[in-house]
């Protein structure tokens, strides 16, 4: 019955929807449009969160006569994997993206006392156009509960690498980034179609924008973290289409964010913001397409889906059509953002603008690039690191130098210098670079200009803090300032991996020693083991980096239902890096081992957090000073 | 001019799609069919996966009569999708052995009680050896051997109504 | 320097304009060289591949040519599409399921007649990798029939 239940919750989500669209599309209801829509938009959130409880319900009872719980679970499987297989497949992620939908759309009407009623009106309207479309897609090409007749005695599992803590709430996370942006998106559509692109709408969009950004950014950072560590190949960022269909994203919303403060607090970049917010919605849906269809898999890609592939990219294609073109034809129309000189903080945003804009191209295109040559000329062909690496790498550099410079840069026009405030990143750059240069000459020049910015922006990062009365500092502004540390965190983190990490691979006998950077690796013995649902070899490893011993267990495993065979990474983290170990096969009477040294890896992720803190604390303060301006007004009109 | 530069993004948008709608109107090909044709089926002997029923040998299948060999789980949801798939093959006079990957008597017998039995000899490859060697990398998966104990056609992932022609092809041109 | 507001608004969109364009570019050039090919031993027979240049190799791991080498860490094996081979050498840990017979996708160079891989896909990767795909198109089927 639960199956049922969710299912006509579905279908009901969907009339509501229906009739949200309809009311925004009737002219003469233009002016109350907001009034009908605002309980629809919260009932149809409420009606799909209780379809995704339904399906989360059956997934945790293992309910196998729905046939997606059948293919997807095992009644052997702990409780936590059990309830986050709930998301681990195509109809269940897909459910719940239109679960975050319907409740972005509903906690919009409820909270957008901001919002003009004519653009509200226009904005829900739209937001209903869009789940309408996801509706269908999950009622005719994807419904995740269908009956399967007759049940099957066991389900059929759930891919072993996908059990993992990590990955259980990395999806959901990414996908609150990517259905946030829908909000963006609506809002851009709405205040196109009321010709009302101004101040308001940005500081309308803001809080969606940010928010959204902050879920990528942890989605990203969290499923970077975890192919770092179940993967086993010790690599942290792989180009891979899928990891690229989150990326491109995230810097659209990063470039987003960015012009839509212009637009907040200058009126500057009209039509310029009002493009990201149509094309960081559209990445979000071009990620999509790419994960779910299948067609980017790899040269030997499996699962290419036509079916639900067309039905994504007829939406696609609607959407991010209907979008491009209404902008095309109101973007003349819209008006004229405030003047600013060249040096500038504008200047500065435009310039970190079509920098992000042309990052996202270059990834964007090397991610396509097999899919257009297959389809001109039949050649199959890979696009991986070596091209990522050398096109994004420069560019980011760039990004950074400019980092150093524009938060301290004025609105409207930039006239004092530069050089106190300066100063102390340029020692720091300048410092690093000496440094690197004597203590580590044979470094690659990407690497060794990442630790030089990356140094540089650290007290660059800070400067806008300097000199101000911390505790009258705008929360905004801390957010900003440990938004750009974290960044800088980051990319010390990256470029420390790859110059200075170390690798030690070995076949070698139990008893024997082995030593990787500073660290002393004993290999004692190796163990079978077993779980509940795998078997094991496990390799017992004593490690030190001068001091105090601990004792590493990598594994080699092999699961059961279904059969596949994974290697569990151990990893010792020490303050200045982490020691990263893999079990391989047996050759002889010896066994593969392969070590890793990586000095500061975790910054990498440290700083991600940061990132991602910085834009909390922004949205946090941001959010307590509308509520501040809106009592102040409503005081004045008392 | 202004105007040209705000269709880029349209125009942008149109090569993604042409480029999607190429890639989903033609997949690429999944099967290896090239790389195993023509090699003898390895050398292998495996015990009856249902008590009382005869074992499987890789010298049977030099009898001088074409047959498919499926590869299957009582675990496996895609099996049962593939099961009357099989069945109506049988029905039209193919000889199917069969080899269980990784599975318990009791649950085959139960599988074929459920999904019907179209299968002359099962073998039960408890360790994915004879899966491997076979370069299989899941079930379902089918080979179409020659009377010789040939590979002449190998099949990845369910068989579906549409492969059936496929197939029955291949077993004629095995003859 | 301070643009009247009809050139300011004229210079953003040439610079996005230029911005794209040059995006393009960069692309193109990085491009140019460092999209790895999909090869097969044939195409390496027919001397259709440079040396030292990025590729993926496709094939099965001949029969009987996995060997170890005696650092116990480098496999020496033979790439075969029916038609050609290509010696391989690859120095790491192989996925579990690489094994003789099996299909393999390996990436790296071509080096004195020797392919030299820094990286080895099993077949066996493809149904699970990415992870997220799994084996949608199999269950997907397996509804279809059952809702006949």
């Amino acid at each position: 019955m639960i199956a049922e239940a969710g299912l006509a919750a579905l279908y009901l989500a969907a009339a509501l929807a229906l009739m949200q669209l309809a009311v925004s599309l009737v002219p003469a209801l233009a002016p109350q449009a907001a009034q009908v829509a605002r309980p629809l938009a919260l009932a149809q959130g409420l009606l799909t969160a209780a379809a995704f409880a339904c399906l989360i319900v059956l997934f945790v009872r293992t309910d196998l006569s729905v046939a997606l719980v059948a293919a997807n679970s095992h009644s052997a499987k702990p409780l936590l994997y059990r309830f986050a297989g709930t998301w681990g497949n195509h109809e269940g992620s897909m459910l719940l993206w239109v679960t975050v939908l319907a409740l972005s759309g509903a906690l919009l009407a409820v909270a957008s006392r901001g919002i003009p009623e004519r653009m509200l009106g226009a904005t829900l309207g739209a937001q209903a156009a869009l789940a309408l479309g996801f509706y269908a897609f999950l009622l005719l090409a994807s419904n995740p509960f269908a009956r399967l007749d007759p049940a099957p005695v066991e389900g059929q599992g759930l891919n072993p690498l996908l059990q993992d803590p990590g990955l259980a709430f990395h999806p959901p996370t990414l996908y609150l980034g990517y259905v946030g942006l829908s909000v963006a998106f609506s809002l851009a559509v709405g205040a196109l179609i009321t010709r009302d692109v101004g101040p308001v709408l940005a500081r309308a969009m803001r809080p969606w924008v940010l928010g959204s950004w902050v879920f990528l950014t942890v989605g990203i950072a969290a499923g970077s973290y975890w192919a770092y560590y179940e993967l086993g190949w010790g690599g942290w960022w792989f180009w891979d289409p899928v990891e690229n269909a989150s990326l491109m994203p995230w810097l659209a919303a990063t470039a987003l964010l960015h012009s839509v403060s212009v637009l907040a607090a200058r009126g500057g970049l009209r039509t310029w913001t009002m493009m990201l917010a149509v094309v960081a919605f559209s990445m979000s849906m071009v990620g999509t397409f790419l994960v779910r269809s299948g067609i980017l898999t790899s040269v030997h890609a499996f699962a290419v889906d036509p079916t639900r592939g067309g039905f994504i990219l007829a939406l696609l294609l609607i959407y991010v059509g209907g979008a491009l073109a209404l902008f095309a034809w109101r973007a003349p129309a819209v008006g004229e953002g405030a003047r600013f000189a060249l040096v500038s903080r504008e200047g500065a945003l435009v310039l970190n603008n079509l920098l992000l804009s042309v990052i996202l191209a270059v990834v964007f295109l090397g991610t396509l690039y097999p899919l257009m040559v297959e389809a001109a000329t039949g050649e199959k062909l890979s696009v991986g690191p070596p091209y990522f690496d050398a096109v994004v790498g420069p560019l980011a550099l760039l990004l950074m130098l400019l980092l150093v410079v524009g938060p301290l840069l004025r609105w409207r026009r930039h006239e004092a210098p530069l050089t106190k405030w300066v100063a102390p990143s340029l020692l720091a750059g300048v410092a690093t670079l000496a440094a690197t240069i004597i203590l580590a000459p044979d470094i690659s020049l990407l690497s060794r200009l990442g630790l030089v910015l990356g140094v540089a922006l650290v007290p660059a990062s800070l400067m806008p803090l300097a000199g101000r009365s911390l505790r009258r500092t705008p929360l905004a502004t801390w957010g900003m300032a440990i938004a750009h540390l974290g960044v800088a965190v980051s990319v010390i983190g990256m470029a420390s991996d790859s110059a200075f990490s170390r690798e030690r691979l070995a076949a070698a006998r139990p008893g024997e020693q082995l030593a990787v950077g500073p660290w002393l690796v004993a290999f004692n013995s190796v163990t079978p083991v077993a779980g509940p649902n795998w078997t094991a070899i496990e390799a017992e490893l004593a490690v030190t980096q001068g001091g105090s011993e601990r004792v590493l267990k990598p594994q080699a495993r092999t699961f059961t239902s279904p059969v596949t065979e994974t290697s569990e990474v151990a990893i010792a983290t020490a303050w200045n890096g982490q020691l990263y170990t893999v079990l391989g096969r047996q050759s002889g009477q010896r066994w593969q081992l392969r070590l890793w040294w990586k000095p500061f890896v975790t910054l990498i992720w440290l700083g991600a957090g940061l990132i991602a803190l910085g834009g909390l604390v922004s949205l946090i303060g941001r959010g307590w000073t509308n509520r501040r301006t809106r009592r102040r007004l409503a005081e004045a009109e008392l | 001019m202004k105007r040209a530069l705000l269709l880029v993004p349209l125009a942008i948008l149109a090569l993604f799609v042409a480029a999607a709608l190429w890639r989903l109107s033609s997949p690429p090909d999944p099967t290896i069919r090239s790389r195993l044709a023509g090699q003898p089926l390895p050398a292998f002997s495996l015990p009856a996966a249902v008590p009382g029923r005869p074992a499987l040998d890789s010298a049977a299948f030099a009898d001088g009569q074409p047959r498919l060999l499926n590869l299957f789980a009582s675990w496996c949801v895609p099996c049962i999708a593939e099961a009357p798939m099989l069945l109506e093959l049988e029905r039209r006079g193919v000889t199917i052995e069969a080899i269980a990957v990784r599975d318990r008597p009791e649950d085959v017998a139960r599988f074929l009680q459920r999904h019907g039995d179209p299968f002359r000899r099962i073998g039960l490859d408890t360790a994915s050896k004879v899966q491997l060697s076979l370069g299989s990398a899941g079930v379902p998966e089918s080979f179409v051997i020659d009377g010789r104990g040939i590979i002449r056609y190998q099949h990845v992932g369910v068989i579906t109504a549409k492969d059936l022609p496929v197939l029955m092809a291949e077993l004629e041109k095995a003859r | 320097m301070s643009f009247k507001p009809k050139h300011q608004r004229l210079v953003l969109a040439l610079s996005a304009l230029v911005a794209l364009i040059g995006a393009a570019l960069l692309a193109m050039w990085g491009l140019k060289d460092r999209a790895a090919y999909f090869v097969t031993p044939s195409d390496i027979a027919a001397g259709k591949v440079a040396a030292g240049e990025p590729l993926r190799l496709g094939g099965m791991v001949a029969s009987g040519s996995l060997r170890q080498l005696g650092d116990g860490v480098t496999l020496r094996f033979v790439v075969t599409d029916g038609k050609h081979q290509t010696v391989t050498s690859f120095r790491g840990i192989p996925p579990s399921l690489f094994k003789e017979g099996s299909g393999v996708v390996a990436e790296g160079r071509l080096k004195d007649g020797t392919f030299v891989a820094d990286n080895i896909l099993a077949k066996h990767d493809e149904r699970y990798m990415p992870p997220q795909l799994g084996n949608e198109v199999a269950t997907h089927a397996a509804e279809r029939t059952v809702a006949q």
